[in-house]
């Protein structure tokens, strides 16, 4: 029965992103064209292309070493922290190759926010967590910093639990809590995209529920892309899944609910249904 | 009642053996760690016993057993106050200062070379080096740390004296003799640089890589990175790097002796010849001095004053590291 609601809802759902696309404001902004990424001799994605549209979520499942952190880490070249990473193919940031040699990936990282498998908050105040971000990318003299730490805590549904003690540590909230000030840390800067890595993995079921139910708030304001092992997760939260499976390849991608209900690929549907994985 | 018909056997009867070989072995090991700290008491014992010598003409034990008596042979408001230090001259003067100078400037000279140049190699290797340039600068600096201090000494006399700080001096017009409070500097500073980089840099290589990950998809830049997050969080353990290389540069002795010299004198010109403690020790230490005599025992005076001001450096570390732990998970 429950199944059924929730694929009334994510039928829904599909309607409206229908709609959207026809508005016109579903653009894409992160878009791979047979985009390969090799670590040494060993490959981990392979011609992946791929349109991410606008303000949605979008999840990204797989099997692990599926390459599905790959593909994440390659949209801000965090992969450039990896020696022996090479990159092929074309990556396009709101119709920009970020592969092209004037690309900087400081400028790139800029307008592409992170969240992390396990919370990484500073060793810093809750405040100086928010702020950093806004101070590293000197916006801190332009904003009123305080209303902007405000807002992404806000963002982030934490500004209730924290408002009187922004000074006290941030390390020593909760892990529900201290991935929320990572992702208000992501937000503070006010990216175009949101990036989030297994985010709710290292997290209790309760703080995951949360964390899902912020993650759709988001998608109003961001474009969110999700790497996930946790499919009733993808189904629950976003608008399109792409599957990676094993090889680095991408299988299939459409809109969520076409995924879990109808796919194409026979592999994904052994895979959605745990036949293999 | 029944214990040996129901259930498992697990009196243990047969670990007999095993545990008696685990009761000596932590006798064993108990002994090898209790041997440092019977030489620290030890060691306590023989500087206090003949400083006692120095300041009351006695020693403890000469005094214990009713030989002699105490009576005040040096004050201590001549050895703390006093500006001359020359134990074994006629008249004698038992000022300690100069030579207390002489180590504290020495040692503060040393760590402006040392600790800017150390901390700044720690986060070059750390976070700026590429692998190869890394593999390739760590034995060099291991080789430097491993090479015995009277080498330094001698590359005080041969070349940093003569050539460089001379160079420097002839600058201001100043001509400079064999030593110098400047090739102190130098030599002292040079050798404790492994020190602070290479335990800076575990502390560094230390800190998380999501801490600089966080901060990378941040849009910071390395610098950004380096100095606001791998520092900060590697705090403490620099600060155990500094404090090490400094009680290195308070109690090191045949290169600073090469360098700096034998003239223990209050002054602040670099090119000057001074004295430290320890060279004043190795000065005097060569076997000529009488057991008993007034400069057999003013090395064991300077010795405990020695003693106090490093073990003042590592209890001052200790709480430095308390004070600035930074926790990181």
């Amino acid at each position: 029965m429950s199944t059924q609601e929730n694929s009334q809802k994510l039928i829904s759902t599909e309607v409206q992103v229908d709609e959207r696309t026809h508005d016109g404001s579903a653009d894409t902004v992160v878009s791979a064209a047979d985009l390969s990424v090799y670590y040494g001799d060993d490959q981990a994605l392979s011609d992946v292309s791929v349109d991410i549209p606008e303000k949605r979520v979008t999840a990204i499942i797989g099997p692990s070493g599926c390459g599905k952190s790959t593909f994440l880490r390659s949209i801000n070249r965090m992969n450039d922290r990896i020696s022996m990473c090479r990159v092929e193919g074309r990556l396009q940031f709101n119709g920009k190759n970020v592969y092209d040699d004037d690309v900087d990936p400081v400028a790139l990282r800029r307008r592409i926010g992170q969240v992390f498998q396990s919370p990484n908050p500073f060793p810093k105040s809750i405040y100086d967590n928010v702020a950093y971000g806004l101070r590293v990318q000197g916006k801190a003299d332009d904003v009123d910093l305080d209303k902007e730490v405000e807002r992404a805590l806000k963002q982030a549904a934490l500004w209730d639990e924290v408002k009187d003690k922004l000074d006290s540590f941030g390390l020593d909230l909760s892990g529900g809590q201290q991935q929320r000030l990572c992702i208000a840390r992501a937000i503070a800067p006010d990216p175009e995209v949101v990036l989030m890595d297994e985010p709710t993995s290292a997290l209790d079921p309760v703080a995951a529920s949360k964390i899902e139910d912020l993650i759709e708030d988001l998608a109003e304001t961001y474009t969110v892309i999700i790497v996930t092992h946790n499919m009733q997760q993808a189904a629950r939260i976003s608008d399109k899944t792409a599957v990676f499976l094993t090889g680095g390849e991408l299988v299939e991608f459409d809109d969520t609910a076409t995924i879990f209900e109808d796919p194409d690929d026979q592999r994904v549907e052994d895979y959605i249904t745990g036949k293999f994985g | 009642m029944s214990t040996e018909t129901q259930g498992p056997d697990l009196s243990g009867d047969e670990l007999q053996g095993d545990r008696a070989t685990d009761r000596n072995i932590k006798r064993l090991l108990f002994g090898c760690a209790s041997i440092t700290v019977l030489t620290t008491i030890a060691l306590f014992l023989v500087l206090f016993d003949n400083a006692a010598g120095y300041f009351y003409g006695a020693r403890i034990w000469e005094v214990l057993i009713g030989q002699e008596s105490f009576r005040q042979t040096v004050s201590f408001s001549e050895f703390f106050t006093g500006t001359r230090w020359a134990p074994v001259r006629a008249p004698p003067a038992h000022g300690v200062l100069p030579i207390v100078w002489g180590t504290i400037v020495i040692t503060v000279g040393a760590a402006f070379i040392s600790l800017p140049i150390g901390t700044a190699t720690a986060l070059y290797l750390s976070e700026y080096a590429k692998p190869q340039n890394r593999n390739r600068l760590k034995p060099i600096l291991e080789v430097l740390a491993g090479i015995p201090t009277i080498v330094y000494g001698f590359f005080a006399i041969s070349f940093v004296t003569p050539i460089f700080v001379s160079a420097v001096g002839a600058l201001f017009g100043i001509s400079v003799g064999r030593y110098s409070m400047m090739g102190g500097w130098i030599v002292v500073g040079t050798m404790t640089i492994p020190m602070v980089s290479s335990i800076s840099e575990d502390a560094m290589k230390a800190v998380p890589d999501d801490l600089r990950n966080g901060a990378y998809a941040l849009g910071a830049t390395k610098y950004e990175v380096s100095l606001r997050i791998v520092l900060p969080a590697a705090l403490s353990g620099i600060l155990a790097s500094y404090i090490l290389a400094i009680s290195r540069a308070i109690g090191e002795t045949m290169a600073v002796s090469l360098a700096a010299g034998y003239q223990p004198q209050l002054t602040a010109n670099p090119f000057e010849e001074i004295m430290t403690m320890t060279a004043y020790m190795v000065s005097l230490a060569r076997g000529t001095s009488a057991v008993g005599s007034v400069e057999y025992q003013s090395l064991f005076a300077v010795g405990l004053v020695l003693f106090v001001m490093t073990l003042t450096a590592n209890l001052f570390n200790d709480y430095l590291k308390r004070r600035f732990q930074e926790v990181y998970r």
